[in-house]
């Protein structure tokens, strides 16, 4: 049975417990940040911080101030591209949804870091090898919830069987839109074949900056083989270029 | 909490002014989610929008100090608009009584005011009463003395145009949140109001309080499920150390402190302490049997249970009268254990100075705090700094075992889960040591001063204390056996029981049943009273005033809420029948039927068993605003520019500044990612990386104005001091229009000093030393500063 986080944005209060949760149980070291405006921190998601909460403040078409929170980490497509371009099979599929990564295997190529749409997978610096948010299979499989839903104390954040927070979600979408919030909708049931990290949001994808139309990385380049050589090079220079741009921004 | 956490979700409006419960009370902030599912309306009322107003279904803003102009127009609009739950305000409130003729209010003072005593006569605060002493009623409330008149001409001067002007809240936003929260005023509707620092900390931070309190009863508010007032605690124990009697004035259950004048002995105390009615008819069994907990065989009846053995005050001890006696040289030392002064004490620069004319200074802590470490922070010269230091290790909430006693009186018993490090030691420990050291010094001494510390009772083992035995000593027991008592009911003034906080007694009422430890919750669809989870102060009652519930025949005012009602069928262990049945305890005679004597009178702690809107303080029976000490404005309600009873230290470096040279309102805060003074928090690397800096927050205005841009290093000064942050630019806080004028306002968490991972400037660099009128708290969420880029 496929498992799935849902993210209820309207119940999010952005206290940031899943963020720091996430850290204390996988032992991710901090970041040195600053603060530069903006509640929101570390600037990204990184190999370090594999969760967080973007804080948005937007005006609406009532004139209203809203400050939205969303907590954003990886989203384990169903269309993988991350896994799918990885040449070494360091990213495989959980039975129950989860798109984990075996450290051991990883040879660091980065494909999988140009190929994520979400711009979720990172390279990390120290190790050589790429990181992102594995939905806690050691918890999973011991019968726990991530730690991060464990830890939300309103409830933003549940854990369980996707069919069944599909349903709830869409319930509360509807319960939203009956509320008066228009923008309320679903994300993550069709996006990429279904993601097993799904969102209610109160607002537009584009507002949490998350993709409107997420696109298979590798459909766009070459439709069924995966594992082809030219595909390889294709990732891999746009790999390249994304680590580029990455390491530049890093160095402000 | 007039009621407790769980109980915000009954609510069908909450208010939430001066809180930020969102962000301070995160895990506790579900109870107001959980409202609102249920279909309440969610009321956020801040300076600026915050992440408790990004969940609100309203949010209105209004300039820091003004809050009792919000309110009172509120309070006015209530009134006017015929809105109150009138048979609850007739019935359970002072509404109807008649006050003085003489009694009266002008140009921002009540009657009384002597301009060169400064101080208030207050001959003409009371009602009309007849040859019994019993005050005269006007049930019709039309009478131009009722009390209920009164609030009417008072508050007719506060109206929406008014909040527009003063608070800056435009009109419109005014009026939606005022009729939101005034539908609460049927019988079958409750509201609650969630508060904290951001009342209190005002020159007129009680009245503030009252002003609430007023307009809960109006909207017969209090007593019932989702009603109430809710003072939110800022620390897991903040309730249990109040209780107990850390306040400087108070023992514990808030037992007033003897001062040297008013009681030399206990004849006196008594005698003036103790009212002719209401439940504080009590107070002397409560009182002699704290004498008997705490001296034993010394507190002996010939020889006043030892009442000469309690210290006495003679002046005022609150926090900034002491750091102001100590930046004088009047203090020697100083024990610091839960909290860090140097950084949460207003006027930070004089408190830290005062450190330096401590002879020594103990601090306990987890890390060096600031206070700890004043003799190295920015501008002290270490070499000149004589004070002697001693830094003592101190476990954590997880390395100790004790009771918690949260915003809504709950006892929650803790265990410890992990030993603590090294030499670190509980604070059990410490106050055991402390005890047994002293005695042991003092051993032997005939000297009268050290009576008091050799006849304490002290049995609670060598090293580390048994707490439980120490509650077994809160809980009371009777002297002759040992055995613990049931309640506080059973205590008596003749020394035959000890207790050593009667509103703590029922929680330990056998040998081995430690109520704080039971864990049985109810199930989510009830209306979560949890009779059976911890222990509530007092009696396990959940609701206080809980009779104010029941209309006053004794039924439900909304029966599907329903707390207590009276069963005239119910049969009481006499085989009389009539009793209050219902989901929680009683507060009240259980067998006091609504139509005897008194039957109808929920607020039993009054001497007439009625809810106040009419209540002397300092500053008046009534609340008015003021503007803060240091304001922008002129206030536009009287010529009485601030409450002409704050109090204004006067020390070198008690600089107060002038609105022409300090034109912005300055506040602060706190953040859910810091804790206080951050003496823990910003030593954690996770949480110094979500806020790693202090920032001061802005409206886009006003840094347009200063050309400021977000991220930009700006310098907030006051007339104390100054502190670089950086500029969080914003359209969360906006310019406040009041008539023709802007006033701009800006915000400073105050979590950050020199020690730690993450350093700052300490936003109590900025704060002055002014305190409220009544209980001389800083007033510091709304102050004058100036704001320039770095």
């Amino acid at each position: 049975m496929a498992k799935a986080i849902l993210v209820d944005t309207s119940k999010c209060i952005g206290c940031r417990g899943c963020q720091v949760a996430c850290k204390q149980w996988h032992g991710l070291q901090a970041e040195s940040t600053r603060f530069e405006g903006t509640y929101e921190n570390p600037p990204d998601l990184s190999a370090r911080t594999w969760r967080k909460v973007r804080f948005i403040e937007t005006v609406g078409e009532d004139g209203r101030l809203r400050w939205r929170f969303i907590s954003d980490a990886c989203k384990h497509c169903t269309d993988a591209s991350c896994l799918a371009v990885c040449p070494t099979g360091a990213l495989f599929r959980r039975p129950w949804g989860a798109v984990d990564l075996d450290q051991e295997l990883c040879n660091g190529c980065r494909y999988c870091v140009a190929a994520c749409p979400f711009g979720v997978v990172t390279f990390n610096e120290e190790t050589g090898r790429v990181d992102k948010c594995l939905m806690c299979p050691d918890r999973v499989e011991a019968g726990l919830a991530p730690s991060c839903v464990t830890t939300c104390p309103t409830g933003a954040l549940s854990f369980g069987d996707r069919d069944q927070l599909l349903s709830q979600a869409k319930k509360r979408v509807a319960e939203l839109q009956a509320k008066g919030e228009k923008g309320a909708q679903l994300y993550g049931e069709r996006e990429l074949s279904g993601l097993h990290q799904i969102f209610v949001l109160q607002e537009r994808p584009q507002v949490y900056g998350q993709p409107e139309q997420p696109q298979f990385a590798v459909a766009s380049v070459f439709p069924s083989s995966v594992t082809s050589v030219l595909a390889s090079v294709v990732m891999g220079v746009a790999a390249l270029v994304a680590f580029r741009e990455r390491g530049g921004k890093g160095e402000e | 909490m007039t009621n407790h956490w769980i109980d915000v979700k009954n609510a069908d409006a909450i208010l939430i002014m001066g809180s930020n419960a969102a962000e301070n009370h995160p895990i506790a902030f579900k109870w107001v989610l959980e409202a609102k599912e249920r279909g309440a309306v969610l009321l956020s009322v801040d300076p600026r929008f915050t992440r408790t107003s990004a969940l609100a279904d309203l949010y209105a803003p209004l300039r820091s100090g003004t809050d009792i102009v919000f309110l009172g127009a509120m309070i006015n609009h209530v009134l006017r608009n015929n809105l109150f739950q009138r048979e609850y305000v007739v019935e359970y409130t002072n509404a109807s009584f008649l006050l003085d003729p003489a009694f009266g209010f002008e140009d921002g003072y009540f009657t009384g005011w002597d301009p060169e005593k400064k101080t208030y006569d207050r001959a003409t605060w009371k009602y009309q009463v007849d040859a019994d002493g019993t005050p005269l009623q006007d049930k019709t409330l039309k009478d131009r003395n009722t009390v209920f008149q009164h609030l009417r001409r008072h508050f007719a001067r506060y109206t929406p145009e008014m909040v527009e002007r003063i608070c800056g809240t435009p009109k419109a936003e005014f009026l939606k949140v005022g009729h939101a929260f005034a539908a609460t005023g049927r019988p079958e509707k409750a509201g609650t109001m969630l508060y904290a620092m951001g009342w209190t900390q005002h020159t007129k931070g009680t009245q503030l309080i009252r002003t609430a309190a007023i307009l809960q009863l109006l909207l017969g508010n209090i007593g019932v499920a989702g009603g109430g007032i809710a003072a939110l605690r800022g620390l897991s124990n903040v309730q249990g150390t109040t209780d107990m009697g850390l306040l400087w004035n108070s023992l514990p259950g808030y037992l007033t402190l003897p001062s040297a004048k008013a009681h030399p002995t206990l004849k006196d105390y008594l005698e003036k302490e103790t009212p002719k009615s209401g439940y504080w008819v009590n107070r002397p069994k409560f009182f002699v049997s704290l004498l008997k907990a705490w001296y034993g065989e010394a507190a002996s009846k010939d020889k006043d249970f030892a009442f000469h053995f309690v210290p006495k005050v003679g002046a005022s001890f609150t926090h900034m009268d002491l750091f102001e006696a100590m930046y004088a040289g009047k203090i020697k030392g100083f024990i610091v254990a839960g909290q860090n002064p140097a950084v949460s004490g207003p006027n930070s620069t004089l408190e830290r100075k005062a450190l330096e004319r401590l002879e020594w200074l103990v601090v306990r802590d987890l890390f060096e705090t600031e206070t700890a470490a004043f003799w190295k922070g920015p501008g002290v010269d270490p070499v000149k700094v004589q004070t002697e230091v001693f830094l003592l290790p101190s476990s954590t909430h997880l390395e100790r075992e004790g009771s918690y006693t949260n915003s809504g009186r709950w006892l929650q018993w803790k265990w410890k889960a992990v030993d603590p490090p090294g030499n670190a030691r509980s604070d059990g420990w410490f106050a055991n040591q402390l005890a047994q050291r002293l005695k042991a010094l003092y051993a032997g001494s005939t000297a009268l001063k050290d009576q008091p510390i050799l006849s304490l009772t002290w049995d609670y083992g060598k090293d580390e204390p048994d707490l439980e035995k120490v509650l077994a000593e809160v809980n009371g027991y009777t002297t002759a056996d040992g055995k613990p008592v049931r309640g506080f009911a059973v205590l008596t003034d003749d020394g035959a029981t000890a207790c050593g906080n009667w509103i703590y007694s029922g929680v330990l009422p056998a040998e081995g049943q430690n109520r704080a430890k039971s864990r049985k919750a109810d199930p989510p669809e009830s209306l979560g009273i949890n009779a059976g989870w911890g222990f509530s102060w007092p009696v396990n009652r959940r609701i206080l005033y809980n009779r104010a519930s029941a209309d006053p025949k004794g039924q439900p005012w909304n029966k599907e809420k329903a707390v207590l009602w009276w069963d005239p069928t119910a049969e009481l262990p006499d085989g009389k029948k009539g009793k209050w049945v219902g989901v929680d305890v009683p507060d009240f005679r259980p067998d006091l039927a609504p139509d005897a004597k008194g039957g109808g009178n929920p607020f039993i702690m009054r001497p007439d068993g009625k809810g106040a809107l009419f209540g002397p303080l300092a500053e008046g029976p009534l609340p008015e605003h003021y503007e803060p000490v240091e304001s922008p404005v002129k206030n536009l309600l009287s010529s009485v520019q601030a409450n002409p009873l704050a109090v204004i230290y006067k020390a070198d470096l008690d600089k107060l500044g002038d609105p022409k040279e300090f034109p912005i309102v300055g506040t602060t805060y706190r953040l859910t990612e810091h804790l206080h003074t951050g003496s823990i928090t910003r030593n954690l690397p996770w949480l110094v990386e979500m806020m790693p800096n202090l920032f001061c927050e802005m409206s886009k205005e006003l840094a347009n104005e200063k050309g400021i841009k977000n991220g930009d290093a700006v310098i907030v000064r006051s007339a104390r001091g100054e502190v670089r942050a950086i500029a969080a630019v914003t359209g969360r806080f906006k310019p406040f229009k009041l008539g023709d004028r802007v006033v701009h306002e800006v915000g400073i968490p105050w979590h950050w000093g020199f020690m730690g991972l993450a350093k700052g400037d300490s936003a109590n660099m900025l704060t002055p030393h002014v305190g409220d009128a009544n209980t001389r708290i800083q007033e510091s969420k709304a102050f004058l500063v100036d704001v320039r880029k770095a």
